[in-house]
């Protein structure tokens, strides 16, 4: 009686190790690096996010340090050439290059799970057509896509953030399609289909959910690409315009003053590599700890 | 191997005409379209003259039609702001583009391929994370915030490197001021390839090491080294072939980057030039000659490969 219990326990606590979220967890914490860059990576958008409401200083405003100031009390980072507060603009310039990554990421995840799921799903001319679509795109290299569209459509932060996702989500159309071929042979679809589900209900429903995995690998990923992307157009002067603070535009203003302040070019590059280096470990860890090989080892 | 070139010939044009299609009608997407781009003080009359001689009262698909008509031609139209025709400013930027793009190509695999390999022969090891770890890095830094870095370095502090420029041609050529200005820019544009090539190699590698015929050589004793250098590496290096296909389009982003920094005369800094100044047909042309090139090379690189490795003759 007591023994029996006793492994009933053992079992409950078993299925609970081994549900989905904590499998992930274990195996991404196994990998030190991704698990610190997502530590670091949470600590980095409370910082951004939660930061200007502590700290107060306009990232706009005129400080009565006057212009490049040193570090001080007031100003942890100093000022930069116009005399505003460096600190305060990493605050927001990180939050808005962040919110540009995370929304572009989104956007881009959109139109390459729907180019992507149909193409596999629906095959024939529907296929066609998507793949070629794809392929077309794929070909124009992502940078002058970029200003081309930039160009047209102007350089207001949902503008950024849309040609950014539209030049952005062809691997993850090819991912997803590549996927959607796999998973619609399975038994599982064929038995909802001779259940008489319609297409659109098998594809969210059916397969998409064992897509997520690498859904959320790709958009990991992804975000690395599209915070480089808006920090490189806002550098080429095509981004968001100041005065609005982003890491990238923060980079475009401080090249004039690269011989008499470095510091005000070194900290938001620095700031841009360090947290597309931890997206890309992360999106790396997660493709590892979400590979079923990886069991094996 | 006739119907194998036919046909992917085919899918090149096609390809072609798509992304025509798409950077068309992107472009006529500009509220106002070039017109807006005239002084505040034209008069309604001035613009109306340069619509009716830009053609832009006609539909958008009859321009397409009209466009296309001209650039099968060789005639992508004239440049807005400088009056020459888009082909001609194009010529004049392209082969700079392409030294720099070549000089960086060859410098990336000849790095690349061989830090690959050891990542792959050494895998687990502490060489392997310690080149893992540099390919994120190099995937995850600026380009353009590294070359500030740079100029700040050798330009700034030690003096040693130009900051910009394409160094003198024609007649006041000399080798080291040619070289001196193409270091940097070859530099940073090899950083943003370097990564791909050194897992793609790694990834190929490991794939061949991990087959049937490797573990047979392994078992009638041949040495490591025969192992790897004779039997391994050949079948490994097929497929990078075709990575370079792939990194064609990267790369010449890349070079966009690095031209505005290092402020290199080639096709980079002039789609910059053309998209401030909002010159639609330059911008247009531009993209649509960069696109050829990338198809351009995909196709060489299929074709390429269909001979080198047989097992793919009959795709």
């Amino acid at each position: 009686m007591n023994a029996s219990t006793n492994i009933n326990i053992k079992k409950k606590d078993v299925f609970k190790k081994r549900s989905g979220k904590n499998i992930l967890l274990q195996r991404l914490s196994r990998n030190k690096i991704a698990y610190v860059s997502l530590c670091f990576l949470i600590l980095v958008h409370i910082l951004v996010f939660i930061g200007p409401l502590v700290w107060k200083v306009s990232p706009t405003g005129l400080q009565d340090a006057g212009a490049l100031a040193n570090w001080s009390l007031q100003h942890p980072m100093g000022t930069d050439d116009l005399g505003r507060d460096v600190f305060s603009r990493m605050l927001y310039g990180g939050r808005i290059t962040l919110i540009v990554g995370l929304a572009a990421m989104l956007f881009a995840l959109l139109i390459g799970t729907i180019i992507g799921a149909c193409a596999g799903f629906f095959r024939g001319y529907v296929e066609t057509v998507l793949m070629r679509f794809t392929e077309a795109m794929m070909a124009i290299p992502n940078f002058f896509f970029v200003l081309v569209a930039l160009t047209v459509l102007g350089t207001s932060p949902i503008m950024v953030v849309i040609v950014i996702a539209l030049s952005g989500w062809m691997e993850i159309a090819r991912v997803v399609y590549g996927e959607t071929l796999k998973w619609k042979e399975y038994e599982f679809v064929e038995a909802a289909n001779a259940s008489g589900a319609t297409s659109i209900r098998i594809l969210t429903k059916y397969i998409i959910p064992q897509i997520i995995p690498s859904i959320i690998v790709s958009g990991t990923l992804t975000i690395a690409a599209a915070i480089l992307t808006e920090s490189a157009i806002s550098y080429l002067g095509m981004g968001i315009q100041p005065p609005t603070p982003t890491w990238g535009n923060m980079l475009q203003d401080s090249q004039q003053y690269i011989w008499t302040a470095p510091i005000l070019g070194v900290l938001p590059g620095a700031a841009i590599t360090i947290v597309v280096l931890a997206y890309n470990f992360l999106g790396d860890g997660l493709r590892d700890a979400l590979d079923p090989r990886f069991v094996k080892k | 191997m006739l119907k194998f070139l036919i046909n992917r010939f085919g899918q090149s044009i096609i390809l072609l005409l798509i992304v025509t299609v798409i950077t068309f009608f992107l472009i006529n997407l500009a509220p106002g379209g070039p017109s807006s781009t005239m002084r505040m003080d034209a008069s309604p009359e001035e613009r109306q003259a340069m619509v009716e001689k830009l053609g832009l009262d006609q539909p958008v698909i009859v321009r397409y039609a009209s466009w296309l008509k001209g650039a099968f031609s060789g005639d992508l139209g004239t440049s807005f702001t400088s009056n020459e025709p888009v082909v001609q400013r194009i010529a004049e930027r392209l082969p700079y583009t392409i030294e720099l793009t070549i000089f960086t190509i060859i410098i990336s695999i000849i790095i690349g391929i061989p830090i690959g390999i050891l990542s792959a022969i050494k895998r687990g090891s502490v060489p392997d994370h310690i080149i893992n770890f540099f390919s994120v890095v190099g995937l995850s830094v600026p380009a353009f915030w590294l070359g500030l870095m740079l100029i700040l370095l050798f330009s700034i502090n030690l003096g040693w490197l130009p900051s910009s420029g394409v160094g003198a041609r024609g007649v006041d050529f000399n080798l080291w001021g040619w070289i001196s200005h193409l270091i940097m820019p070859v530099l940073i544009l090899t950083t943003t390839i370097l990564p791909n090539i050194v897992r793609f190699t790694r990834s190929s590698m490991l794939e061949v090491i991990s087959q049937n015929y490797i573990r047979t050589i392994r078992a009638k004793g041949a040495k490591e080294s025969i192992v790897i250098y004779i039997h391994a590496l050949r079948n490994a290096l097929i497929p990078i072939i075709t990575i370079i296909g792939v990194l064609i389009p990267r790369l010449l982003s890349g070079a966009v980057i690095t031209e505005a920094i290092f402020g290199w005369t080639g096709i980079g800094t002039l789609i910059l030039e053309a998209a401030r100044g909002r010159d639609y047909p330059l911008v247009m042309g531009i993209t649509i000659v960069i696109t050829i090139v990338v198809i351009l090379c995909n196709l060489i690189v299929d074709i390429v490969y269909s001979r080198v490795d047989p097992r793919v003759k009959n795709v």
